[in-house]
């Protein structure tokens, strides 16, 4: 198999006295839909954050794309990246937060074209050309000018799938995207993530939406407690769930 | 109470409002006292409406309005640079810039302006010399303190300072009125420190920054005339000057305050203007709806959304 586009090992995590990450491993291959299931506070979204170092590891290593993540080696110890270093780092990462949290200050179109223009500074009609694409692409071109106060909760976060995709990131990170969205808002989102799965996007996917984890996840990983209790694929862990952690949640997610 | 008929369910009555008697007596009320003041205010003679009108237009006056207008400008301008960066001193990591930002505001709050303003004035009393140098070593610039401190400068430096002081927490207030996820958001797209600030948090912090900003230039409009104990002219310098003169107190100070409530009057716009500015994206033309736990009003909920429909062909099964 090709080298792992995201590789954990070890990778731990303390909030004070609390640990929240205990020596999690994986590998997120290219093209692959990695899903990350759990009860809350098992660690899953924290696992994510440090990805793009919005949250920083006490131990282990994080790679993406070859490149360790938020530190660099300096003799037998890491050193933490300087802020211009890790926000290049972050530049290949794209992230959807389970609140959106689009500029509300800035129409749809600014939003997705903020990352090139301001960031890559990049020149503005190629920037907005590519932005109107992108919006074609979640089915938004139409609301282009419209405001994230003037958009439904599926509409802004599939601008905000946008917005993460125009600084054409290697891997997609998901956090909780439908949690915050009204029931008949979810299908909405999901039809982009799988139309953005299809396209080849490795992706890595926090949600509580099994059938999205089983009929679109390549692979999911069930995690308690700040372990990773189990992984493999989807219709195995999701069915014939071989931990008796992961069939104690399973139990009460599908009862 | 008289039933004209006996009540039917297939009625339909007219709708009127309740009726509130005490409105109206607190209307005649206040009106009446209104047209009692103004009546007052134009049949004492002593209010010398002549002079008033002789003096509103007067040159020194005028003159005097000019530099309480500039005073106002200058200090306003440097009081906002200097609170933006007090603000992110106080809000940094650095403990060493947060404390120092700490004990600028505690120092320039917890002294009152017209001590700040003689002690600026006063300067060349605890320093005599302003040298440029390297700190125990040669210097290359020498200037009597004197020489730079005129009245003009020394208002600015007390105003502007004590006004840094203010707008660092008018400031401070705003930036963190701005939720986190919007600073991991900068943050995810590779924004710096410095853009996420300028282009993301700032802009949104200016919604809650305006008013209390409006607030504090207007105060600062008249807490310039403090100035007089440093004797700058500025609009209640002239005007004493010239009542000391005529004896005519009352009728000048009529016109100090007119040309205070008319600039007071004009900021109130502008103000307006302002706010209007950087209400942009947050009171939509048309709601639709805004997300949860953005804060925001939200509209009446839409209908499915037309997008739905005509979304990826990929159908996506859903469990449950």
């Amino acid at each position: 198999m090709n080298d792992p586009i995201v590789s954990a090992r070890g990778v731990r995590k303390s909030f004070g006295h609390v640990e929240v990450l205990k020596d999690i491993s994986l590998d997120v291959h290219a093209g692959e839909v990695a899903c990350l299931l759990g009860p809350s506070g098992s660690g899953k979204s924290t696992f994510l954050r440090c990805i793009n170092h919005l949250e920083k590891i006490d131990g282990g290593q994080l790679w993406v794309h070859g490149e360790r993540i938020g530190y660099r080696r300096a003799g037998g110890r890491l050193r933490e990246l300087k802020e211009h270093e890790t926000s290049r780092q972050r530049a290949s990462v794209g992230m959807v937060f389970q609140q959106f949290n689009l500029f509300p200050h800035r129409t749809a179109l600014e939003n997705v074209i903020e990352g090139p223009l301001i960031v890559q500074r990049r020149p503005k009609a190629e920037v907005r050309a590519e932005g109107m694409a992108l919006l074609e692409r979640v089915g938004l071109a139409d609301k282009h000018s419209h405001y994230p106060g003037q958009l439904s909760g599926g509409q802004q976060q599939r601008v905000a799938i946008a917005r993460a995709l125009a600084l054409k990131p290697s891997v997609m990170l998901f956090d909780e995207p439908t949690s915050a969205l009204d029931p008949e808002l979810v299908g909405e989102v999901l039809d982009v993530m799988v139309q953005l799965a299809a396209s080849g996007m490795t992706m890595i996917v926090v949600t509580h939406e099994m059938g999205f984890a089983k009929e679109v996840g390549d692979v999911v990983h069930f995690m308690a407690d700040g372990s990773l209790v189990e992984s493999g694929d989807p219709r195995q862990v999701l069915e014939d769930p071989r931990e008796a952690r992961t069939q104690a949640f399973l139990s009460k997610v599908l009862a | 109470m008289t039933r004209t008929a006996p009540d039917r369910l297939d009625e339909d009555l007219p709708v009127l409002p309740a009726r509130y008697t005490g409105r109206w007596v607190a209307a005649v009320v206040v009106a009446g006292a209104a047209v009692m003041i103004v009546y007052a205010m134009f049949t004492n003679e002593r209010f010398q409406w002549d002079v008033v009108g002789q003096y509103l237009f007067a040159p020194p006056v005028l003159s005097g309005l000019l530099n309480t207008l500039l005073l106002t400008a200058v200090s306003m301008a440097i009081g906002i640079v200097l609170g933006i960066a007090v603000a992110v001193c106080r809000l940094s990591a650095n403990p060493i810039l947060s404390c120092a930002a700490w004990a600028y505001s505690w120092f320039f709050r917890g002294t009152p302006l017209m001590v700040q303003l003689l002690f600026w004035f006063f300067m060349a009393a605890l320093v005599p010399k302003i040298v440029l140098g390297i700190p125990f070593g040669p210097s290359f610039f020498e200037i009597q303190t004197n020489a730079v401190i005129s009245p003009f400068t020394a208002a600015l430096l007390g105003l502007s300072l004590n006004e840094g002081a203010y707008m660092g927490e008018i400031v401070r207030s705003g930036i963190r009125a701005i939720s986190k996820g919007q600073t991991e958001a900068a943050k995810a797209i590779g924004m710096s420190r410095a853009q996420t600030m300028r282009r993301v948090v700032l802009p949104q912090a200016m919604r809650v920054i305006i008013p209390p900003t409006g607030n504090e230039t207007i105060g600062m409009l008249k807490y310039t005339s403090l100035v007089i104990v440093i004797g700058y002219s500025e609009l209640l310098t002239s005007v004493s000057i010239i009542y000391s003169r005529t004896f005519q107190t009352i009728p000048l100070l009529i016109v100090a305050a007119i040309w205070y409530l008319a600039v007071t009057a004009v900021l109130s716009v502008g103000q307006y203007y302002v706010e209007r500015h950087f209400e942009r994206g947050f009171s939509p033309v048309r709601p639709v709806r805004a997300g949860r736990n953005s804060g925001r009003p939200s509209g009446p909920a839409p209908a499915v959304p037309a997008a739905a429909a005509a979304s990826p062909a990929v159908e996506l099964e859903r469990l449950k």
